[in-house]
């Protein structure tokens, strides 16, 4: 099972069983965004909360799903939890690049072809890095990124709040 | 008909490994491991006959259809007409008129949302569904409430995945259409159609079956059972994708409105409008799935010629045999969802492995070459009221073997021991 450990680190399998920063937050102050992946019915309801200077204070994941979004979204949260919204799309993008790169070498379904976006970061991505076997299972990229989906979400609604 | 000879008879015992045979696809090994399919609930795999059916067809017959007046024009609209015929046999249709060829059975219940729904249903109305509902059941029906603000309301499930029909009489009081599913495709349960349109016609409702995962693998005779739609695909038994079936009674249909527009459908079109044909072609708007037809018939006539009642028989005793293999090996890790009764339902196992995900577990079982579908089976209704995500389904055919079912239950206790707390 060669390719099955390969997707199923050990570090993916401890943020399954693990899963860092669940629950959730009061909103209001917090904002809440939900995402879907419709293909298997997983679901992440995310909660943020940002300082005044526009800095991830507290976050939160709720839903459920399969160990990859469920220990892409824990890892995600560890991740973002004290960055500012820049530094955190930052990564979102740093991240989605390690994801696109192969799906768009297998002419992926569009979806989530945003390789050809300016990629504006390279970060480090640390744990993270254990989801690079993903790329080698397609369909699991999905799952791997509704969280990151599902932050950028939030962050476009916040947004959209402020200027509206 | 060039290939190998169609098993034959309505014999207790299916002969698989003859049958098999004719499944070309199911030949093939995945890294050195014999390809075990258990997806036949979500789409079929098809027999060489209805490959050759088409191919046949396309080489020698094909022109469009009800248009030319040449030999070969004359000849596929036969061949098109008399694989209508041969669906109306199959399911009992008082005639061929009253089978109408759709893209797919959610075409087919988009049509009589569209056609019937439209011109029957509006404000203090109310229809019928059932939590066991695929959404091709479902979202067709809210989007012309959304339009024509009509009441839904919901026939509940037990814990088990079947209907619960306890409060069924006040449910259909001053409906207009209940419409319900023959076998749910998360479950497996057979539901009580017979109750159920005795109960509508008692409220003066209609009824539609959807009986897209029924029709493959039961007997039916939709005279007999007394509906007044029944829709199904026919991708799902054994035939091509690009085909299903609206049946409906004929005075319905010749009282129906079109669906869509444009060629094929009408008698006369003038600069102020148009004359709509009688039905089925009234329905038919644009080219036909014409070979798609033809495969069908040819699918017909295999699932014909080993037998319903056999095929019936072979995937309850493969299903009876499937429950006790999996609970002996995976005891409490494994939840079964839907009836525990092997003739309560049909060969569709919706499995939820303790503490682990629908999604993995289709993962793991892939690197066995066992095919299952993780999900929520396009019936999220039902899934929250299971209270489970999603499960991982596994379903049998008439080319399922217990050696299918011994492999699942290896994979799946591989599964569980890989993600193992
Ligand atoms: C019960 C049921 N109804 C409707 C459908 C829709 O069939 P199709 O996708 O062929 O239109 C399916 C197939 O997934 C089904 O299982």
């Amino acid at each position: 099972m060669s390719g099955l450990e390969d997707l199923y680190r050990e570090i993916i399998l401890d943020h399954y069983r693990n899963p860092r920063n669940r629950g959730e937050l009061e909103s209001p102050p917090a904002h809440r965004a939900e995402g879907f992946n419709p293909l298997c019915g997983d679901e992440i309801v995310l909660h943020v909360l940002l300082d005044d200077d526009g800095v991830i204070d507290d976050i939160k994941i709720g839903g459920q799903g399969c160990s990859i979004s469920q220990s892409s979204a824990s890892m995600m949260s560890a991740a973002v939890k004290g960055k500012t919204i820049e530094e955190a799309r930052n990564l979102t993008a740093t991240f989605k690049a390690m994801m696109s790169i192969h799906e768009t070498e297998i002419g992926g379904d569009g979806s989530e072809a945003e390789a050809d976006e300016p990629v504006t970061a390279d970060l480090p991505l640390g744990d993270l890095e254990a989801l690079r076997g993903v790329v080698k299972f397609p369909v699991r990229i999905k799952c791997a990124t509704l969280s990151w989906n599902t932050l950028s979400q939030a962050f476009d609604e916040l947004a959209a709040e402020a200027t509206g | 008909m060039t290939s190998s000879e169609r098993p034959t008879g309505d014999q207790a015992e299916l002969d698989v490994a003859a049958i098999r045979k004719d499944f070309p696809l199911l030949h093939q090994e995945q890294e050195g491991k014999r390809l075990v399919f258990l997806d036949s609930a979500a789409s079929s795999q098809r027999p060489v006959h209805v490959v050759e059916a088409m191919s046949e067809f396309y080489y020698t017959s094909y022109a469009n259809v009800h248009r030319g007046v040449y030999r070969v024009a004359e000849r596929a609209t036969n061949r098109f007409e008399q694989a209508r015929a041969t669906v109306a046999r199959f399911i009992g249709a008082g005639s061929a008129a009253e089978v109408v060829f759709t893209k797919n059975a959610t075409e087919a219940i988009n049509l009589v949302a569209g056609s019937w729904g439209k011109t029957n249903l509006g404000p203090g109305d109310a229809i019928v569904l059932t939590i066991l509902e695929h959404h091709a059941n479902i979202v067709p029906w809210q989007m012309l409430a959304a339009e024509r603000g009509f009441e839904i309301r919901w026939i509940p499930a037990t814990d088990d995945g079947r209907l619960d029909l306890s409060d069924l009489d006040r449910l259909v009081d001053g409906a207009k259409l209940v419409a319900f599913t023959s076998m749910s495709n998360v479950t497996g349960s057979i539901t009580a159609a017979e109750q159920i349109i005795a109960a509508a016609k008692a409220a003066g409702a209609l009824t539609l079956v959807d009986a897209c995962q029924s029709v493959p693998h039961l007997p039916t005779d939709v005279t007999e059972l007394g509906a007044d739609f029944v829709t199904f695909s026919g991708h799902k038994m054994l035939g091509p994708t690009g085909i299903g079936i609206l049946w409906a009674r004929a005075e319905l249909l010749e009282a129906m409105p079109p669906f869509l527009g444009g060629g094929g459908m009408i008698l006369n079109v003038t600069t102020d409008g148009f004359l709509p044909d009688a039905p089925p072609a009234r329905f038919e708007a644009g080219t036909p799935p014409i070979a798609e037809a033809i495969g069908l018939a040819a699918a017909i006539d295999y699932l014909e010629s080993v037998g319903m009642e056999a095929i019936r028989r072979h995937e309850v005793a493969l299903t009876a045999y499937a429950l006790r293999k999996l609970s002996t090996e995976l005891g409490d890790s494994l939840t079964i969802h839907g009836p525990s009764e092997p003739a309560a339902r049909g060969g569709v196992l919706s499995l939820e492995l303790h503490g682990v995900h629908a999604h993995d577990v289709s993962q793991v079982l892939d690197e066995h070459a066992v095919c299952i579908r993780p999900g929520h089976h396009c019936a999220k209704p039902l899934m929250k009221h299971l209270g489970v995500p999603a499960t991982a389904r596994a379903s049998f055919y008439l080319y399922n073997d217990t050696d299918d079912a011994d492999a699942l239950a290896e994979a799946l206790v591989a599964a569980r021991d890989f993600f193992a707390l």
